[in-house]
């Protein structure tokens, strides 16, 4: 009997179900964002094979590539872990099943309507917040749906509350304001340079203040769990946090230094910035001494490996930022390739292998077999971690040659064609994180396949038995 | 209080979310509050009632026009203020819609030679209006910028260029819109269709509120150095 309490507690808790399907749709997205990545990559090459059709444009595709990322891929895997995450760390199921599987179709809608949406013309002009004008109600009552059915086993847990789900609570306040911030105002209400600042607070906010603490709390949940063992500093676990809920909403102007906006608000924006590294930097010593000593632990065990992964990245790009968001660096690098890499060294080197690793860590337990093919495990994690990598050293130095191209007032085509040998690296770069998701995909279907098997063999002994 | 739930809920929840927003977002649209957004209508018509005008955003409309006389009345009939209007405002709805925005940014900047290339470093007040809601700056400039490109370039040029920008530009990187323009064939486009007049019609805008706004058929107009 004792020994059925757990699994009977977990079933109870958690809706295994919702949450494979939440990966699965997840994935689904992210095939379609790296198809778009990959026609973009052919445009800038003037390489692209389906020139000249609407509903293929690069233009729209690109703000497809953007949003599958964010709210298919992003959104829906973190939806799935925290349907994993919050019931376990509670010890009490969400407000209501039902509503859950109300939340995961209304998603879908959500993402699939923004898609075909942009794909007819009908983007809104904000940056990460393309969604047609006429589904952000829609998707700002899904964000207040997902925030009550987490809040309510949060809200109903006695005492303190564990770290992540500080990190948890916060992201469902900020996400819901964040999206009803930045979709509306600067769409009907704040013209020009006012609503640009705005804008720049939403495009800095969705990163900030959805996807970052949300990746937070998951590691905060998932590495002592995996390695066994406390988190290093519960005192540096609250600077993190609460460092990052001071400074993270203040940094959003840096989008848009230079622009007519006051001078006083881009300073405040660099000097948040600056002390938003500072205190990311407190949260990786914190993960650094949690792992100390047992390096090569994290190199065999996969999740960690992706997780950890993620964690060097994250320490890069904030680097990079506080850096970049100098008004020194801006007056080169701001409009270039540079950019771009920090963009995707953050969405999907950092948060994407958080996303990957638990993926690696959750799937066997969702299907209740083990990886079944190991090697494409190692070809999933090495072509994806060296493409992601060798793409953002390739676009950052991209970038510098571009500005100092246009600095140089030299003819504008010449900073495209300057910029051709780095985007043929990265378009092989693309093609290593395509195929390192390939074999993650074929690695799931047969994972799957031996999931099947292995029911059908024990029903087929339990028939036997009877 | 920084590990309990109203704590978290209220002070970095609510709380700093509310900060920041007062401070980055109401500050900025406050100061501007003096400068009215303008709508499309009055910014067409203080073009048109500026004699000293010799280019306004209306001339390149009626030059549409004068090209593509058929096309142009079956799809808006006279070149008047108000269906210049019409088509401003659906213009920035294709630009947006097109992803225009995602390569080319909508400001100059005081630094990096900008002034040189572009022309005047952009200021508030030109953001103040209709067609800048949401505001266009743009993060990335694959393409050039555009804030200062109304009336530099011919419509015609505008034509070939959307239609297929390497047979204006060898080296262009930028997608081929046929669909802005009707009948078309294989070795060119056709006359422009609603989109496609809208489209160069808000091209022709941009930058056409400044004092310098250029003309390509100037014998004077200096060519910038690096474009």
């Amino acid at each position: 009997m004792k020994e059925n309490a757990g699994p009977a507690r977990h079933a109870h808790l958690v809706d295994e179900r919702l949450v494979l399907w939440y990966f699965l749709a997840a994935l689904g997205y992210f095939a379609v964002s790296l198809a778009g990545g990959l026609l973009m990559a052919l445009q800038l090459l003037n390489h692209n094979p389906l020139r000249s059709l609407e509903f293929f444009s690069p233009g729209r595709w690109r703000m497809v590539h953007t949003n599958a990322i964010a709210y298919g891929f992003i959104a829906n895997s973190f939806l799935g872990a925290l349907h994993w995450a919050v019931p376990r760390l509670t010890l009490k199921p969400v407000l209501s099943r039902k509503l859950s599987w109300l939340i995961f179709a209304a998603w879908q809608v959500v993402v699939l309507a923004t898609a075909g949406g942009i794909l007819v013309g009908q983007a809104q002009g904000i940056e990460w917040g393309e969604t047609p004008v006429w589904i952000d109600p829609l998707a700002l009552a899904g964000l207040l749906l997902v925030a009550i059915n987490f809040m309510a086993p949060i809200v109903r847990t006695p005492g303190p509350l564990y770290v992540s789900l500080w990190y948890f609570m916060s992201a469902f306040v900020w996400t819901f304001l964040t999206y009803g911030m930045g979709n509306f105002l600067p769409e009907y209400f704040v013209p020009g340079t006012g609503g640009g600042a705005i804008a720049g607070m939403f495009i800095h906010d969705l990163v900030g203040l959805f996807v970052t603490p949300i990746g937070w709390g998951l590691m905060y949940y998932f590495v002592p769990i995996m390695l066994e063992r406390p988190i290093w500093s519960h005192g540096l676990g609250l600077v993190g946090f609460w460092g990052l809920a001071f400074f993270y909403p203040l940094t959003g102007i840096h989008h848009f230094l230079y622009t007519p906006i006051p001078m006083f608000l881009q300073y405040g924006a660099v000097v948040s910035t600056i002390a938003v590294e500072m205190v990311v930097t407190t949260v990786l010593i914190n993960f650094i001494g949690t792992v100390w000593g047992m390096g090569g632990y994290v190199l065999q065990h996969v999740p960690l490996r992706w997780f950890y992964t993620g964690m060097v990245f994250y320490f890069i790009t904030c680097l990079q930022c506080a850096l970049q968001v100098t008004l020194t660096f801006q007056a080169l690098i701001h409009f270039t390739d540079w950019v771009v890499g920090h963009a995707h060294f953050v969405m999907f080197g950092v948060f994407g292998f958080w996303i990957q690793g638990t993926m690696m860590y959750l799937f066997p337990r969702l299907l209740g077999v083990d990886w079944a093919r190991p090697r494409f495990t190692e070809w999933h994690y090495w072509l994806t971690a060296g493409g992601m990598f060798v793409m953002f050293v390739d676009l950052v130095f991209a970038g510098l040659v571009q500005g100092a191209s246009w600095a140089a007032l030299q003819p504008w085509e010449d900073s495209l064609d300057v910029s051709m040998p780095f985007w043929w690296v990265r378009l092989v770069s693309g093609l290593a994180i395509i195929a390192g998701q390939f074999c993650f995909a074929v690695n799931l279907y047969r994972t799957y396949q031996a999931a099947r098997l292995k029911r059908a063999s024990l029903e087929n002994l339990a028939a036997a038995q009877s | 209080m920084f590990e309990t739930k109203s704590g978290i809920f209220l002070i970095a929840g609510l709380g700093f979310f509310l900060l920041a927003f007062l401070s980055n977002g109401v500050v900025p649209w406050l100061m501007y509050a003096h400068l009215p957004e303008k709508s499309v209508e009055q910014m067409v018509e203080e073009q048109a009632n500026d004699v000293n005008r010799s280019r306004t955003v209306l001339a390149e409309f009626r030059d549409l026009r004068d090209r593509y006389p058929e096309a142009f009345a079956k799809l808006f009939g006279e070149p008047t203020n108000a269906n210049c209007a019409a088509a401003l405002r659906e213009g920035r709805r294709i630009y947006i819609g097109e992803g225009c925005w995602h390569c080319h940014s909508q400001f100059v900047r005081p630094v990096s030679n900008e002034e040189r290339r572009w022309g005047p470093v952009s200021q508030s007040w030109e953001y103040q209006n209709e067609l800048q809601r949401p505001v266009m700056f743009g993060t990335r400039r694959v393409g050039p910028d555009l804030s200062r490109e109304g009336g530099r370039r011919s419509n015609d040029w505008h034509v070939v260029h959307f239609f297929r920008p390497r047979m204006t530009s060898p080296r262009s990187v930028m997608p081929d819109y046929p669909w802005f323009f009707d009948d078309n064939t294989r070795d060119g486009p056709g006359s422009p269709n609603r989109r496609g007049f809208a489209i160069i019609t808000y091209m022709q805008w941009l930058g056409s509120w400044l004092e310098n706004y250029p003309h390509y058929h100037d014998p004077d107009y200096p060519p910038r150095p690096g474009r």
